[in-house]
C-alpha cells in the first residue's frame, strides 16, 4: 500500500517536469496544423451546403486540440488544468445552448 | 511516516528555489479562461446573429479575402511553433537559439498586423466601416456581420499587440539571464498567452473567411 501511494505521489507531482523537451514533435504538430489549414480551405471551395459550418468547426476543434495538448503542454501537464478547461468549455456550451433556446422558442 | 519523509524531501528540494512555478502557471491558465469566456461571448453573439441572418452573413463573407486570411493563419501557426521551439531551446540551455526563435515570433506577429492593416484599409477604402457609406445599402445581416468582424478581429489584433509586448519583455529577461534554463515559467506563460491568441484565430478564420 505504502509503495502504491508513493508512486501515485510521484506521478501527480512531477509529470509537468517529466516530459523531455524536443523540437521534432512540435515541428510534426506544426505540419499537421498546416495540413489541416490546407484541408479546411480546400473543403470551403466545395459546396457542402449546411454541412460546411460543421466541417469547418470540427477541423478548427481538432486544430485547437493539437495546439492545447502539444504547444500548450496540457497533455503533459497536471490533470487540474484539463479539469479547469473542461469546466470553462462547459460554461461556454451551456450559455450557447441557453441562447439558442431563447432564439428558437421566442414568439 | 514514509509519506511524511517523502513530502519533506520535496520541501527541501523546493526550499532553495524561492518561487512557485506551478502557482504561476495556474494563475496564467485562470486568466486564459477569462479570455476564453470574453471571446466566447462574442462567438455566441456571432452564432445567434448568424442563425437569425444567415443570408446576410453569407453575402457579407464573400467580401473577405480568403488568401489573406489563409496567409495570416499560416503566419500565426508558425509563430506558435517558434514560441514552443524557443522554450525547448532554453530548456536545452541554448539561450541564443531561444532568442532567435522569439525574434521569428515577433516578426510573424508584426507581419500579421501589417496584413491586418492592409485588409482593414481596403475595407475602409470601399466604405466598409462602422457607419460607413457602403453599409447604408446593405441588409441588416451584412451590417451585423461587419460589426462583428471589426470587433472580433480588432480585439484579436489588440491581443496580438499585447502578446508582442509580453514576448518583448520576456526576451529582455532572457537577455539579462533572469529567465534561464532552470527558471523559464515566464517564457512559458507568454507562450500560453500567444497560443491562446492563435486558437482564437483558428476559429475566427473559418467563421469569417471560409463559410459563405
Amino acid at each position: 500500500m505504502e509503495n502504491n501511494h508513493l508512486t501515485e505521489e510521484h506521478n501527480d507531482g512531477h509529470v509537468a517536469e517529466a516530459h523531455h523537451p524536443s523540437y521534432g514533435i512540435n515541428i510534426l504538430v506544426w505540419i499537421g496544423l498546416l495540413s489541416l489549414t490546407a484541408i479546411t480551405v480546400a473543403v470551403a471551395g466545395i459546396n457542402l451546403g449546411s454541412l460546411a459550418l460543421t466541417v469547418a468547426l470540427v477541423i478548427a476543434l481538432v486544430k485547437s486540440m493539437f495546439v492545447i495538448n502539444f504547444f500548450m503542454h496540457l497533455k503533459f501537464d497536471n490533470k487540474v488544468f484539463k479539469i479547469f478547461l473542461g469546466i470553462c468549455m462547459l460554461t461556454f456550451i451551456v450559455v450557447l445552448i441557453l441562447t439558442f433556446f431563447d432564439l428558437t422558442f421566442r414568439n | 511516516m514514509s509519506y511524511n519523509s517523502d513530502s519533506s524531501v520535496q520541501e527541501i528540494q523546493e526550499v532553495h528555489i524561492h518561487r512557485d512555478d506551478f502557482g504561476s502557471k495556474m494563475g496564467m491558465w485562470l486568466f486564459l479562461f477569462t479570455e476564453i469566456l470574453l471571446f466566447g461571448g462574442l462567438f455566441i453573439m456571432y452564432a445567434g446573429y448568424r442563425y437569425l441572418y444567415s443570408d446576410g452573413f453569407a453575402a457579407a463573407a464573400t467580401e473577405l479575402d480568403v488568401l489573406l486570411g489563409t496567409i495570416n493563419t499560416v503566419i500565426l501557426l508558425t509563430s506558435s511553433l517558434t514560441v514552443v521551439l524557443s522554450i525547448v531551446a532554453l530548456q536545452k540551455n541554448n539561450k541564443q537559439l531561444s532568442l532567435f526563435f522569439l525574434w521569428v515570433t515577433v516578426l510573424c506577429g508584426l507581419i500579421f498586423l501589417v496584413n491586418k492593416y492592409f485588409e482593414w484599409g481596403a475595407k475602409f477604402h470601399h466604405g466598409i466601416y462602422p457607419k460607413g457609406p457602403a453599409l447604408q445599402n446593405m441588409s441588416e445581416g451584412e451590417v451585423l456581420y461587419f460589426g462583428l468582424y471589426f470587433v472580433m478581429t480588432g480585439l484579436h489584433g489588440l491581443h496580438i499587440v499585447v502578446g508582442l509586448i509580453f514576448i518583448g519583455y520576456v526576451m529582455r529577461q532572457i537577455q539579462k539571464d533572469v529567465i534561464t534554463s532552470v527558471n523559464f515559467q515566464k517564457l512559458e506563460n507568454s507562450g500560453l498567452y500567444w497560443h491562446l491568441v492563435d486558437i482564437i484565430w483558428i476559429f475566427l478564420f473559418p467563421l469569417f473567411y471560409l463559410i459563405h
